[in-house]
């Protein structure tokens, strides 16, 4: 599975990007963790808060540094 | 004194806090009218009032915002136009949670559902300007009537910004990908739980981002308060000087520091007899424009509109700074 974090870079994109390749971990899931931070493409997404997390191309949380406990939920 | 006074004084104030300082500052062999003494008493009085103050009150705060996410902010503002919709925005940037690495995909999500640019930058200069915390800081180290002045004049810099830009008809100088962007729906809910933490989270979050910030400015206040005279500061940014707002507006637009770590410094330049305006000049110029936030801004704007953008700001910034020293007698 691909799992997106979206966000400029900021503090909390960092947090959640960790908190979510250690939620894959905990789930036993291959995943890959890609950073997006150009603008275009966090856009697209329709995304107005960020960090963003996208799981395979489907948008589940905006605006929220979720605990790894909470992605590993949503996976 | 009234009730309110009381409150005002020992709640937001803290005068409680002062007089403990000081007995501390004497128990330890300090002279607290000494320059010395007097500096150790305003920084640690000035440090442990920013950091009481400002966890209560983000606390408090971002549970309140979090009733008013981004979307419905939108969903608000979508199909309004003219000064009625340019005021709703700049009224809901106050409110509008925010942080300054949002503000681009917010300016995406506004402009891709249709929301006119005049509106769209009201919002834009408002929020990181007018900011609730900040108020209730203003209020406690000058006054309420100071604090009030600041919300009124830094709504009508984003009222009448916003209204000059899409006078401007500027439409075409935002990137193309951001008319074509999707518009998402609705927020999701919140639980009253995830609500309370993302309350915590926004305090260690903002206490964790600004805390180098108050203890620089506190530093610099506590050195302004106590080891530069009077004279040497009227002499430099009196308010007699025609060029102290001037100075103060290009001190203030490219430093990239929270207004928290800001007001000691205004606190002290204003007991050095520094005009009122030159202050709030240099607070705002410092909140709403800043360096990094201009360079993220130019991803998605080209070159005029963001020169644009910089100079209504400005002008509306100077213009402030320079009433208010005229009139700074009404609250002083």
């Amino acid at each position: 599975m691909i799992i997106k974090i979206l966000g400029s870079g900021c503090r909390k994109c960092v947090t959640l990007a960790e908190n979510a390749s250690a939620a894959a971990v905990a789930a036993g899931k291959q995943a890959q963790i890609i950073k997006v931070t150009d603008f275009a493409e966090i856009a697209a997404y329709g995304v107005m808060s960020t960090p963003g997390l996208v799981v395979d191309d489907k948008v589940v949380s905006a605006g929220k540094v979720l605990t790894a406990e909470d992605i590993a939920k949503l996976l | 004194m009234s009730v309110f006074g009381w409150m005002n004084d020992q709640i937001l104030r803290m005068v409680w806090l002062n007089d403990l300082v000081e007995n501390g500052v004497r128990a330890v062999g300090l002279d607290p009218a000494s320059r010395l003494g007097g500096s150790v008493q305003f920084f640690v009085y000035d440090v442990i009032k920013i950091f009481a103050l400002l966890s209560v009150l983000i606390f408090v705060i971002s549970w309140a915002q979090s009733h008013s996410p981004p979307e419905r902010t939108r969903a608000l503002l979508g199909g309004r136009s003219g000064l009625g919709a340019n005021t709703m925005a700049a009224l809901l940037g106050t409110l509008t949670p925010f942080c300054s690495c949002s503000s681009i995909p917010l300016f995406i999500g506004f402009t891709a559902a249709g929301l006119p640019l005049s509106v769209t930058f009201s919002f834009l200069i408002s929020s990181p300007l007018v900011d609730l915390a900040s108020v209730i800081l203003l209020a406690s180290i000058f006054n309420w009537p100071i604090a009030l002045a600041y919300v009124a004049v830094g709504l009508v810099v984003a009222v009448v910004g916003g209204t000059v830009i899409g006078r401007l008809g500027m439409e075409d100088q935002v990137a193309a990908f951001v008319r074509t962007a999707p518009v998402s729906g609705e927020a999701e809910r919140l639980t009253q739980r995830e609500r309370l933490a993302y309350a915590r989270d926004q305090v260690a979050e903002i206490v964790r981002r600004v805390w180098p910030y108050v203890l620089i400015g506190v530093g610099i206040g506590a050195a302004i308060h106590n080891w530069i005279p009077a004279e040497v500061v009227s002499a430099l940014i009196g308010q007699d000087k025609w060029w102290s707002v001037p100075l103060a507006v290009l001190v203030g637009i490219p430093m990239y520091a929270d207004i928290f770590g800001t007001l000691p410094i205004a606190e002290a330049l204003v007991g050095k007899g520094v005009g009122l305006g030159t202050v709030l000049a240099f607070m705002m110029a410092v909140t709403a424009l800043s360096l990094p936030s201009l360079i993220l801004l130019r991803r998605v704007v080209r070159l005029p509109l963001l020169v644009t953008f910089t100079g209504v700001v400005t002008a509306g910034i100077l213009s402030i700074g320079l009433i208010f020293n005229a009139i700074s007698n009404w609250f002083i």
